[in-house]
């Protein structure tokens, strides 16, 4: 089932308002730790989980995250590792897994094999900072062909003009990040939010997901109706770090 | 420019682009719009000129080198003085370029990146001219090897921001940058300092620099009667080479040579040779497509080399095509072949060339013997050295600086 239907399938569920879409970076602090983490958030109902593949130049994250990326390449982990891994994810859980990273590392691999490793393995999207469908002919056909999503991201500084383009481009949802700046820092929900995301709504028929400072219940909240995915990204690495895995499934499953 | 894209805006055969966020694309498009119309003004190239007439030190002279050159026995050897621009170094033609554009795009705030610290010296200074706030991003690794810089940066009324995440050097410094511009690029320019990047920018810091050249190649005619064998440039992101390149292009005859970092060796796999050694490999990253010195995964490597603006993994999306097009060759200079030159060039000519430009010394001293003394070259100095004053001394194991070290420890409590 291709990404775009796994998402209606899971908005029609009455008990859902909102679904949760979390981000794990692989290889950080071990694979050991990223697989108990996706247990429990998959067992307190997450939705989608955003796989990050780290990369040594990680220029959209935020400080948090940029630690967890290169902590990551010097404990040894590898492209190879993580695909290995999110096979192994994908063939445990029901739930739909995404690919998360840079595009130097999908150019490096071969961009037409990481595709066809990714849908081998049952891999629905991939969302990629850094290749705006201007840079991305190649990498956007072949996602159609493929039928993994290349879910593209909306910004505050997004005219409808543009937001409309990317549209074109986007499958399975939009990525909303919910301000400007770096992830990790916590957003400021007011009016011009508010405006920011009746934007989004009216230039796209796409679900939008909102992320960047997402990382509490009250948050969540306030997303519903306003969007359809809320994106948990540094807080349940932030969690992990303070707390252990024991701490992330109460997490979740207070969020909603 | 005489070398033009060939195909996509800001594609250079396959090389360049623009692989910005998204959150940044509104901003490109301003900036592009803003740079176009500039480029296509010839009153904005003469304010540029007159600005670089009266504020800095242009035209720079052309030094004929003639004790180097009896020593060599073989080329007269030319030195472009890029380092009398005003900071030291040819950072300022691009910096005081980029800081008229901000003026007319009417924001206040400059953020730049630097590795030597002579770019984040003169964009501070073009920021304290102009009246705009002005942060510079350094890796911690850099700010330790070039305190003299921060210091100056500081006292120009910048706030200087040590970057620790991954290899403390250049790289960093040009993701941290980025961090701060998807944050502020309403009120903010960020003033890139090489001919890297996302489109607009290599194609804007080569159109500033290529006052080099276009001075140069006027200069070489009048001095010497006709145009240089060879012209060497060190390349670190490859500004200062790009602009003193764009003089010659046009002309086949005159052979281009861009020196990069050969570190410990070419070998040892601690060096910053991205198309001189076999390491480099294509890849994508900081904005743009060029040869990067990366894993089979495409993770960047640590880089080494004894000049900080040299120590670098990418390198100008330009520079990769006119090496791949064979217009421009690649060479190398090790850390102790450039104290050794560093060392000549002082004593012969009483010049002392930043550790960067030392680089394109090395690799003309190598050939200026084979060439016939009716054959002239030119060596881009692009900085002079003062500013390596601790590397230099340390390198040169200096005692009486050493002794002095010591005393100033003692007199400020250590």
């Amino acid at each position: 089932m291709e990404l775009n239907s796994q998402i209606k399938t899971a908005l029609a569920d009455p008990d859902k308002k909102i679904l949760l879409m979390t981000h794990i970076v692989l290889g950080y602090p071990s694979l050991e730790t990223n697989r108990q983490v996706i247990e429990q958030m998959v067992a307190n109902g997450v939705d989608l989980i955003e796989m990050q593949i780290p990369f040594s130049e990680p220029m959209a994250d935020g400080p948090v995250i940029v630690k967890a990326n290169q902590e990551a390449i010097e404990h040894g982990i590898t492209v190879r590792r993580c695909v290995d891994f999110a096979r192994e994810m994908t063939a445990t859980h029901a739930i739909p897994f995404l690919f998360m990273t840079y595009y130097n590392i999908i150019f490096k691999f071969g961009v037409e094999e990481f595709f066809r490793e990714a849908k081998e393995i049952g891999i629905r999207g991939f969302i990629i900072p850094d290749l705006p469908p201007e840079e991305g002919e190649d990498f956007f056909a072949l996602s159609r062909r493929y039928g993994i999503a290349a879910i593209l991201i909306y910004a505050p500084t997004s005219t409808p003009e543009r937001m409309r383009e990317l549209a074109r481009y986007s499958r399975g949802f939009i990525y909303c990040a919910a301000r400007k700046g770096v992830t990790g820092k916590q957003t400021d929900f007011d009016a011009s939010f508010n405006d920011y995301m009746r934007t989004c709504r009216a230039n796209t028929d796409l679900p939008l997901a909102v992320g960047f400072g997402i990382s509490s219940k009250e948050d969540v909240d306030y997303l519903t109706g306003k969007a359809d995915i809320a994106v948990i990204g540094t807080r349940t690495i932030n969690l992990v770090e303070e707390q252990g895995v024991a701490a992330v499934g109460p997490f979740i499953a207070g969020l909603r | 420019m005489n070398h033009k894209a060939m195909n996509k805006p800001g594609y250079y055969g396959e090389w360049g682009g623009a692989f910005i966020p998204e959150v940044l694309y509104q901003t490109f498009c301003e900036l592009n719009e803003a740079f176009q119309k500039a480029k296509a003004d010839p009153a904005f190239w003469q304010e540029y000129v007159s600005l670089m007439s009266t504020y800095s030190c242009r035209p720079t002279p052309l030094t004929h080198a003639e004790n180097l050159s009896r020593h060599f026995g073989g080329a007269q050897i030319f030195i472009k003085r890029e380092d009398l621009n005003h900071t030291g170094a040819h950072k300022a033609n691009n910096v005081m370029g980029q800081g008229l554009l901000v003026k007319k795009m009417g924001k206040k705030r400059v953020i730049a990146e630097t590795g030597a610290g002579q770019h984040g010296v003169a964009t501070a200074t073009m920021a304290a001219k102009f009246g705009f706030a002005c942060t510079i991003y350094m890796g911690e690794e850099d700010v330790m090897r070039q305190r003299p810089n921060v210091f100056w940066m500081e006292k120009l009324g910048a706030t200087v921001v040590p970057v620790t995440s991954g290899s403390k050097t250049l790289k960093d410094a040009i993701n941290e940058a980025f961090r701060d511009w998807v944050t502020r690029m309403d009120d903010t320019h960020y003033v890139m300092g090489t001919v890297c990047g996302p489109h607009p920018f290599p194609e804007m810091v080569a159109w500033f620099q290529s006052i080099i050249g276009r001075e140069a190649c006027g200069q070489i005619k009048q001095q010497f009667g006709r145009q240089p064998s060879r012209v060497y440039a060190c390349v670190g992101g490859g500004s200062n080479a790009m602009g003193i390149f764009q003089g010659f292009l046009d002309n086949p005859a005159v052979e281009l040579v861009g020196v990069e970092a050969g570190g410990k060796g070419l070998d040892s796999g601690r060096h910053a040779s991205r198309l001189a050694a076999k390491d480099g490999s294509p890849g994508v990253a900081q904005g743009y497509k060029s040869m990067f010195l990366q894993n089979s995964d495409g993770q960047m490597m640590d880089t080494h080399s004894v000049a900080a603006g040299l120590d670098y993994v990418g390198v100008s999306p330009i520079l990769a095509d006119l090496w791949q097009k064979k217009l421009v060759r690649f060479a190398a200079a090790t850390d102790a072949e450039v104290m050794a030159a560093l060392d000549l060039t002082m004593k012969k000519e009483g010049l002392i060339p930043a550790l960067e430009s030392t680089h394109a010394f090395v690799q003309a001293f190598k050939e200026a013997g084979d060439l016939g003394r009716d054959e002239a070259i030119i060596i881009n100095m692009s900085g002079r050295g003062d500013k390596d004053i601790f590397t230099i001394a340390h390198a040169f194991n200096d005692p009486s600086w050493k002794e002095f070290i010591k005393k100033k420890g003692i007199e400020y409590g250590a």
